[in-house]
C-alpha cells in the first residue's frame, strides 16, 4: 500500500477503533464489578463534551506541550502504519511522550508535579522493553522497516516468545491500567488526585484522551508486528491480550513505584532480553 | 602541509605571546583574533582533506625527533617538579618512568635512521581539527566575559588570567598535534601537552580542592599516558622502526597492530575518563565553567576518543576489542544511572559527557565500518550540544548565582533566552530528530549485525541507557520551564562576548542536524571507504526525509507558543480544596501561608552516586585487567 494512504486510514480509523475498543474495555470492567456499563461509545460522548468546556489553564504555555504531544503521537502512529523505521517510530513516541511531561511541569501543582516524576519513572520502565522489542523483531525480519515486518510470511512470535510475553508485561503500563497506573489512573478517587492530568481541562484534556487512544493503535501494532501476516491469528492475540489487560487492571491495586520499576526492568532483563541474546547466538 | 604546521605552531606562538599580556583590551583582541585565525584555518584543513586517501608528510629535517623528545623532557622535569613538590610521589615515580620509557623508544628511534610520515590530514582529522579550532575557539572567546565576572565574583582568588589563557591556547595546539601526529613519538609529545594543560587549568582556582583534583586528574592520564610508550617500544622491538607510524601500523592489520593498538586504548580510556578512570573528569568540574566545557567537548576527552576511533578498524572482530567495547558500554549505561541522581548540573553534564564517551569508545571497539560511522557522528553532535549546555549553566551560575538545578525553577520568566538555549541544548542530547539521538539510533543499527552475541549485550546496554537518559535530561527540563509566580526576567547582565557565542553555539546545534547528510555523504562516507574495503551506504533517503520532517516540525511548532498563551482563561492551580491566595501560596496547618516547593525526584537509593560507581569502578578495572591480560597473552610479552 501506498504509505502516505497507510498513514491517512491510520490518522482516520485509529480513534474510530480506539474508541469502539475503549467503550468495550469499560462495558466490559463494569460486568467484572457487578454493574451494567457505559454505552460503547462512552469514550466518545466523553471527548466531545470536554471539547464543548470552557478552556482554563494555570498557564497557556501547558496547551501548547500538550497539542504538541498529541501532534508527535499522530506523527509516530503514522510513520509506523506508513511501514517506516520501526526505531524511528520509537524515538517519536519517545519524543511526544517528553512532551506530554513538559507539559503536566508547566503548572507547577504539586499533584501534576509528581504525576510528571511519575510519568517519567514509567517512560524509564518500558523504554527498555520497546527498544528490545524491535531488535528483536529485526532479527526475525532482517529488517528495521516496519512495512518488511508486516509483509513478513511465518509467525515471527515463535522465535519472540519471551519479547511477546515481555512487551504483553508493558502494556500495562502503556495502557494505563493497574498495577502500574502510577501517574495517572482512570480513577480520580486516589492520593495524586488525576495526578499528570490535574490540571488539565477542556479540549487540552481531549487532545490527551485522544492521543492515548492513538497511542493504544500504536502499542497494538507492535502486537500484530509478532504475527506477521497471520491476521486472523493477530486479532485473536489482540482480543485475548487486551481481556487480560482488563482482568489484571481489575483484580489487582496499584503498586509502589520502586516495584513498577524493578518489575519492569527485571521482566525486560528476564523475557526480552534473554530472548533476543539467545536469538542472537542461534 | 603549512596548514597543519600553523594550526600547530600559531596557537603555541599565541600561547607564548598571551603570558605576557597584561592589559584586558589587547588580551581580548588577541584572544578573539587567535580564535578566528584557528577557527578559519581549520576549515581549510577540512576543506583540503577532501580526497580519495589520506595525505601524509614528511619532514626533512632530522633534528625534529630530537626536538620533540627534548619537549619531552621538559614537560616531564616540570611535571617531575611540581608533583614532588607537592608530595605527590605516586605521580612522580610515573612521571620518572615514562620519562625512562619514552627515553628508550626514542633512542631506539633515533638509532635506526629510518624515515616516517610524521603528519596526517584525511577527513576525520579534519573532523577533529574543526571541532577543536571552532567549538574550541568559541570558548575561549567566551572565556573573556566569563573569567573577568569570575574575578569579580571570587575577589579572594589571585588573578592569573594571562597565563589562563596561555594556557587555554597551548590545550589547543596540543590537540591539534594529537589528530595531525602520525609518528607515534609526535602523538605522545602532544598527548602529554594536553595532560599537563589540563592539570594547569583544573587547579586554576588554587583551593585546597581544585589542587587535590588538579593531581587526580593528573595521575590518571599520567596511568594512561604510559601505556603509548610502552606501544611504542614493543611496536620497535617486534616490528621495526618502520611501524611507529599510525598509518603503517593500522595498514599492517590486527597480525601486527593488535597489541599496541589495545596499549594506545587503555590510554584512551583514561583520557576519554571510562570507568575505571572516570572519577577526574567529575573532579575536573572545580574549574572556571569554560574550562569544563573545553576538556568536556571539544579537547582532552576527544583526544582519547580519537584515538581509539583512529584505530577502530584494527579492533573489528577481535576480542581485545570487544573487551573495549563492553567498558564503553559498561560506562554508557552506569554514568546515565548516576546522573540521574545528581541536582548540581555541572555534574548531571559531566557524568552525562562520560556515557556518551562511553558509548562513542563501544561503537569504536565494535569497529565496524556502521559502528565507527555512528561514533564520529556522536563526536561531532556531542561536542557542540555539550559546549552549549556548559557555557549556558556557567552563564545562568553567574546570574543566579548558583549551579543547583533545584535553584533552577522558573528559569524561563527570570532568563527567557538562555533559557531556550538550554533547552536547545538539553533536546540535542537526547531528543529525537535532533543529533545525539540520531547517532544513537545508528548505534543501534550498528550494534544489532556486529560480533555476535556481543553486539546485542550492547543493544541492550542502549536499550535501558535510553530510558535512564530521557529520565534526568526531562526532569532539567521540567524543573527550568515550570513557572510558580512569574518574575520578569532580566539578561542585560551577561556580557555581551558570553550572549553571542551562545547564540552561535545554539544555531550550530539546529544547523548540524539540517547539515548531517551532507556531513556523512561527502566527509564521514568517504573516510570509511579508504580505510575500509567495502562500505554500505549508511542513510537511506527516507529516512533522512522523516529525520527532516520531524526536525521540521520541532521547529515550527514554538511559533504557536504565542498563541496557545494567550488561548486559555488563568485559573489557580488546584490544592485540593484550600482556600487559594495567590499564585504559588497556599495557608497550611494553623493558618500560616506557605509557598509551594517542588523538588525533582531523584531516585537517591536506586541510583547513589557512591555505590553505582564503587561498582563500576570495579567491573572497569575487572575489564582493564582483562585487557592487558589479553595484551600481554597476545605479545608474548
Amino acid at each position: 500500500m501506498n504509505p502516505f494512504i497507510a498513514a491517512g486510514i491510520f490518522i482516520i480509523l485509529a480513534p474510530i477503533i480506539g474508541i469502539l475498543i475503549a467503550g468495550t474495555d469499560r462495558i466490559i470492567t463494569a460486568r467484572m464489578q457487578g454493574r451494567v456499563g457505559p454505552p460503547i461509545l462512552q469514550p466518545w460522548y466523553d471527548i466531545r463534551k470536554l471539547f464543548e468546556k470552557r478552556q482554563v489553564a494555570v498557564w497557556g504555555a501547558q496547551n501548547f506541550f500538550i497539542f504538541c504531544y498529541l501532534i508527535f503521537m499522530i506523527f509516530s502512529g503514522a510513520l509506523f502504519y506508513a511501514g517506516g523505521d520501526i526505531l524511528l517510530v520509537i524515538f517519536a513516541f519517545t519524543l511526544a511522550h517528553v512532551f506530554m511531561i513538559l507539559g503536566c511541569y508547566v503548572s507547577f501543582s504539586p499533584y501534576a508535579h509528581v504525576g510528571a516524576e511519575r510519568e517519567l519513572i514509567q517512560l524509564m520502565a518500558v523504554e527498555p522493553m520497546i527498544i528490545i522489542t524491535a531488535i528483536g523483531l529485526y532479527q526475525v525480519n532482517g529488517s528495521f522497516y516496519v512495512g518488511d515486518m508486516l509483509n513478513h510470511p511465518g509467525l515471527p512470535v515463535v522465535l519472540l516468545p519471551g519479547a511477546l510475553l515481555g512487551f504483553i508485561f508493558i502494556l500495562t503500563f502503556k495502557l494505563r491500567k493497574s498495577p502500574f497506573d502510577l501517574a495517572s489512573s482512570h480513577h480520580a478517587h486516589q492520593e495524586l488526585v488525576k495526578g499528570s492530568t490535574t490540571e488539565f481541562s477542556g479540549y487540552t484534556l481531549a487532545m490527551i484522551e485522544l492521543s492515548h487512544l492513538y497511542e493504544l493503535i500504536v502499542m497494538l501494532g507492535f502486537v500484530w508486528l509478532f504475527f506477521g501476516d497471520n491476521l486472523i491469528l493477530c486479532v485473536i492475540a489482540i482480543i485475548v491480550i487486551l481481556f487480560l489487560e482488563i482482568l489484571i487492571d481489575n483484580c489487582t491495586s496499584r503498586v509502589r513505584w520502586q516495584d513498577a520499576l524493578s518489575s519492569s526492568w527485571f521482566v525486560t532483563l528476564a523475557l526480552g532480553a534473554g530472548n533476543i541474546f539467545v536469538l542472537s547466538l542461534m | 602541509m603549512e596548514l597543519l604546521v600553523f594550526l600547530i605552531l600559531f596557537p603555541l606562538l599565541l600561547s607564548g605571546l598571551l603570558v605576557f599580556i597584561r592589559n584586558e583590551k589587547t588580551r581580548g583582541l588577541a584572544v578573539i583574533i587567535g580564535a578566528a585565525l584557528a577557527g578559519i584555518a581549520s576549515l581549510f584543513v577540512l576543506a583540503s582533506s577532501f580526497t580519495d586517501k589520506a595525505t601524509y608528510y614528511t619532514f626533512p629535517v632530522g633534528y625534529l625527533g630530537l626536538i620533540i623528545f627534548i619537549g619531552d623532557i621538559l614537560i616531564s622535569g616540570y611535571l617531575v617538579f611540581a608533583c614532588f613538590k607537592a608530595r605527590q610521589y605516586l605521580s612522580t615515580g610515573i612521571v620518572i618512568l615514562q620519562l625512562v620509557l619514552i627515553g628508550i623508544a626514542e633512542f631506539l628511534a633515533l638509532s635506526d635512521h629510518s624515515q616516517v610520515h610524521d603528519l596526517l590530514i584525511d577527513q576525520f582529522s579534519g573532523i577533529m581539527a574543526v571541532i577543536i579550532g571552532v567549538i574550541g575557539g568559541l570558548i575561549c572567546v567566551y572565556a573573556l566575559g566569563y573569567m573577568r565576572e569570575y574575578h569579580e565574583r571570587h575577589p579572594e582568588r589571585s588573578d592569573n588570567r594571562a597565563k589562563f589563557f596561555a594556557v587555554l591556547f597551548l590545550f589547543l595546539s596540543g590537540m591539534f598535534g594529537v589528530v595531525f601526529s602520525n609518528n607515534l613519538l609526535w602523538l605522545y609529545f602532544f598527548w602529554e601537552i594536553t595532560t599537563l594543560c589540563s592539570y594547569l587549568l583544573i587547579r586554576y582556582p588554587e583551593t585546597d580542592e581544585a589542587v587535590k583534583n588538579s593531581f587526580k586528574a593528573l595521575l590518571y592520564n599520567l596511568v594512561g599516558g604510559l601505556f603509548i610508550p610502552i606501544a611504542i617500544i614493543y611496536t620497535i622491538l617486534t616490528n621495526g622502526t618502520g611501524y611507529i607510524a599510525i598509518n603503517e601500523l593500522i595498514s599492517a592489520g590486527p597480525a601486527i597492530a593488535l597489541v599496541p593498538a589495545g596499549l594506545i586504548a587503555i590510554a584512551g580510556l583514561a583520557k576519554s575518563a571510562q570507568f575505571p578512570f572516570s572519577s577526574w573528569l567529575v573532579g575536573a568540574m572545580v574549574a572556571p565553567t569554560p574550562v569544563s566545557a573545553l576538556l568536556h567537548s571539544s579537547t582532552m576527552v576527544k583526544a582519547g576518543v580519537y584515538v581509539i576511533a583512529r584505530f577502530a578498524p584494527v579492533f573489528e572482530g577481535q576480542m581485545i576489542g570487544i573487551i573495549i567495547a563492553l567498558i564503553g558500554g559498561i560506562t554508557f549505561l552506569a554514568a546515565s544511572c548516576i546522573a540521574v541522581s545528581q541536582s548540581n548540573a555541572k555534574k548531571v553534564l559531566a557524568y552525562s559527557t562520560i556515557a556518551n564517551l562511553g558509548l562513542i569508545v563501544a561503537c569504536c571497539g565494535v569497529g565496524t565500518p556502521a559502528a565507527l560511522w555512528a561514533a564520529v557522528l556522536l563526536i561531532i553532535f556531542h561536542a557542540i550540544a555539550k559546549s552549549l549546555l556548559f557555557l549556558s549553566v556557567g552563564t545562568v551560575e553567574h546570574q543566579i548565582g548558583s549551579r543547583n538545578i533545584e535553584d533552577m525553577t522558573g528559569l524561563v520568566t527570570r532568563m527567557p533566552l538562555v533559557t531556550m538555549m538550554i533547552l536547545i541544548g538539553i533536546s540535542g542530547m537526547f531528543l529525537a530528530p535532533f543529533g545525539m539521538l540520531l547517532s544513537k539510533w545508528a548505534s543501534l543499527h550498528a550494534f544489532v549485525e556486529a560480533v555476535p552475541p556481543y553486539g546485542v549485550l550492547l543493544v541492550i546496554i542502549i536499550a535501558y541507557g535510553s530510558g535512564i537518559t530521557a529520565f534526568f535530561w526531562t526532569k532539567w527540563m521540567g524543573k527550568i520551564i515550570s513557572v510558580g509566580e512569574p518574575k520578569t526576567g532580566n539578561e542585560s547582565l551577561i556580557p555581551k562576548t558570553e550572549k553571542s557565542i551562545l547564540f552561535i553555539l545554539t544555531l550550530l546545534t539546529v544547523l548540524i542536524c539540517f547539515c548531517f547528510p551532507v556531513i556523512s555523504l561527502y566527509i564521514i562516507e568517504p573516510w570509511l571507504l579508504s580505510i575500509y574495503s567495502s562500505v554500505t551506504t549508511m542513510l537511506s533517503l527516507s529516512n533522512i526525509e522523516i529525520m527532516l520532517m520531524m526536525l521540521f516540525l520541532v521547529l515550527v511548532m514554538p511559533l504557536l507558543l504565542t498563541r496557545f498563551r494567550r488561548s486559555a482563561i488563568h485559573v489557580p492551580r488546584y490544592l485540593c480544596g484550600l482556600p487559594e491566595t495567590s499564585n504559588a501560596v497556599f495557608t497550611g496547618s494553623c493558618g500560616i501561608t506557605r509557598e509551594i516547593a517542588l523538588s525533582n525526584y531523584y531516585l537517591e537509593k536506586t541510583f547513589g552516586e557512591e555505590r553505582l560507581s564503587r561498582i563500576s569502578v570495579g567491573a572497569g578495572l575487572l575489564l582493564i585487567i582483562i585487557l592487558l591480560n589479553i595484551i600481554i597473552i597476545r605479545g608474548g610479552l
